[in-house]
């Protein structure tokens, strides 16, 4: 059965003008399928977060032509691309970014109420459910701030799986975390890709995290030098 | 597609934001319900303010007084046809031209407008008042009583004797207190008077009153309006005056120039009769307005600097809000309705403080002909400063909110 393409890049480029005009993206181009674990690896410095943030529809100024499940992602709207990502894609960022405000439930439950697929009360139990399956049904009704860092990551992870996404994408998802907790983030992480069938694009630096990967992505100034990086 | 329900998670984020940070949101809301508070304070009684001394106007002067100007003779009059020639003489006020002619019919005219409560003629004489070999100056105003007092309300500052008697004594005269105690006479007494027509005429003191104005009681009676006419030499139809009220004394100054074309005379409103009190008046207004204003606009900044370190303290959260893909709109809306809601709260609760201040304020007695101290709860400066509260606070949310919308999310967690 062929693959079916989830994301793909082609031709990306970026200038970056500050403080002089300056290329950190020149010509990149893959592809991404259902189902597969990619992280994205290079030097800092090596566009890898910047290409991230392109992918990620979050950073509209580049070259080139990105196309997510077969949409033309390049010159929507900002609002058509806000719904999109609302829809479609989970962020997991090194920092967890949660409300602190708000328990670990209502975190998890804010974009799926954005998005408005369900009733409150499907929300809430699909929630728990995600929290549930992070081993973290105790802490749901806590407030987020009162959690260990590992903890946070992990509401951060059911709040990005909450809407279903097609992608979820990573920048240093383990940054923050030791090793213990680094293990358990990347097993949640490849046992969505291989058993729920979502596609993962993450930023790492971690060389061990990559190597566990289903495929790693090699960027060095601002050009892909693998696209199937061997160890 | 998405969006089969609808969650109002921008409102729950921006109550929860409030509730969890109660001591600023009060203090907010406090700044709110001190400015709101004195602004409906503040132009409650200056409403009050205008009221009164409106009051005390309309104690001498009619809405609009309807009256024959004088009119001055053209002083070249051209040659009709050939062969005749032009005629010049010296300008000058053409005889009995004060008077109104036929007042009956104008009168019933005045009467048949929807806008005009009363319309009553009037006879103003210049007379003085005879005691021995003083002769003191003064006013007579020939009237309609009970007309008369409807509009004046005479019966208020009457001190001795009664309306009822003037009406019921044809030479009657009801005098200020003034000119009784020059003239050392007391109800029942007599009084000479002359006209500027030189007509004497023996009057019964009926009653004596007392207004504000010591000049007025010094000066001025009342008489009937037939005695006024025998004081002028003129017909029993004569009129010179035709005292009109309307409904809404706001607007007489729109009904006067409807009544001057309408009867062909002269009528006069007593904002064009009294401009320096008027422009006074206005400029009071103006001021309070100011003054109020500029506290309700402190009140904003206090909302809009909140709202500010709220928006760089969560800036992180706003960015992921935004990468999770709340739109703009959704940021601002966040934020405004937090604006609101401290605004809200501070409305309220500046509307029960205003509310409480107008109570006890107008239960202090300031004497004088003032009485009690003149403030009411206006409904028209109550909804004002609701108004205004809101478009303040509105704003005061908008333009931090709109700061927060444009945060770009990528230079956020670039950092």
């Amino acid at each position: 059965m062929q693959p079916e393409i989830i994301l793909q890049a082609d031709k990306i480029g970026k200038y970056f003008y500050d403080p002089e005009k300056f290329r950190v993206l020149n010509d990149i181009s893959f592809q991404v399928n259902r189902g597969e674990f990619v992280t994205l690896v290079g030097k800092s410095g090596s566009g890898k977060s910047t290409l991230l943030y392109i992918l990620s529809t979050m950073d509209t100024d580049y070259d080139g032509l990105l196309t997510i499940q077969g949409e033309r992602i390049t010159g929507q709207q900002q609002q058509r691309l806000a719904a999109l990502r609302n829809e479609k894609i989970g962020f997991v960022f090194q920092f967890h970014y949660l409300l602190p405000e708000f328990s670990c439930l209502r975190n998890v439950m804010i974009p799926a109420l954005r998005l408005g697929k369900y009733s409150r009360k499907e929300i809430e139990e699909r929630a728990y459910a995600k929290l549930k399956m992070l081993g973290l049904e105790d802490q749901a009704l806590k407030l987020s701030a009162k959690l260990s860092g590992g903890q946070q990551q992990r509401v951060a992870i059911a709040r990005a799986l909450i809407n279903d996404p097609l992608i979820i994408m990573g920048d240093e998802p383990t940054g923050n975390l030791d090793s213990k907790n680094t293990g358990i983030v990347f097993d949640i992480l490849k046992d969505l890709a291989h058993h729920d069938q979502q596609t993962i694009v993450a930023v790492t630096h971690d060389n061990d995290f990559a190597q566990k990967s289903d495929r790693t992505i090699e960027l060095q100034d601002g050009q892909v030098i693998s696209t199937r990086k061997l160890y | 597609m998405a969006g089969t329900h609808r969650h109002n998670i921008d409102s729950e984020i921006s109550i929860t934001y409030i509730t969890t940070s109660r001591k600023l949101t009060a203090v907010a809301a406090l700044g709110v319900t001190i400015g709101i508070a004195i602004y409906i304070f503040m132009n409650s009684m200056a409403a009050g303010f205008s009221r009164k001394s409106d009051a005390s106007i309309f104690k001498n002067v009619p809405h609009i007084r309807v009256y024959k100007d004088d009119e001055i003779s053209t002083p070249l009059s051209p040659a009709t046809h050939s062969g005749s020639l032009p005629l010049i003489v010296n300008p000058r006020v053409i005889p009995e031209s004060q008077k109104i002619i036929n007042p009956d019919q104008v009168l019933a005219l005045l009467k048949q407008q929807p806008e005009v409560v009363i319309a009553t003629p009037q006879v103003g004489v210049d007379v003085f008042y005879n005691s021995g070999r003083t002769q003191i100056a003064g006013v007579a105003s020939g009237v309609e009583i009970a007309e008369a007092d409807k509009m004046f309300s005479i019966s208020e500052t009457i001190v001795e004797g009664s309306i009822q008697a003037l009406k019921n004594t044809p030479n009657g005269m009801l005098v200020g207190v003034g000119v009784a105690s020059k003239m050392s006479v007391k109800t029942g007494d007599n009084i000479t008077i002359t006209s500027s027509r030189n007509v004497t005429k023996v009057m019964k003191v009926v009653g004596m009153f007392k207004t504000s104005n010591s000049n007025t009681d010094k000066t001025k009676s009342y008489i009937n309006i037939n005695s006024a006419r025998q004081l002028k030499q003129e017909s029993p139809s004569y009129v010179s005056d035709i005292d009109v009220n309307v409904k809404d004394y706001d607007h007489a100054p729109a009904y006067s120039q409807q009544l001057s074309f309408l009867t062909g005379y002269k009528a006069e409103d007593w904002k064009a009769a009294n401009e320096t009190l008027v422009a006074a008046g206005r400029m009071r207004t103006i001021m309070i307005n100011f003054i109020s204003l500029s506290i309700l606009l402190v009140a904003g900044f206090g909302i809009y600097n909140i709202l500010n370190m709220t928006i760089n303290q969560k800036i992180n959260e706003i960015a992921i809000l935004k990468a999770m893909g709340f739109q703009g709109r959704d940021v601002v809306r966040i934020f405004v309705q937090q604006a609101m809601l401290i605004g809200g709260v501070g409305i309220i609760f500046g509307l029960l403080c205003c509310s409480t201040m107008i109570f006890f304020l107008s239960r202090v007695y300031v004497g004088g002909d003032i009485g009690y101290f003149p403030i009411t709860y206006e409904p028209e400066m109550y909804a004002r400063g609701i108004l205004f509260g809101l478009i303040v606070t509105f704003f005061a949310g908008y333009f931090p909110a709109r700061k927060a919308a444009n945060v770009d999310p990528v230079s956020i967690f670039r950092k």
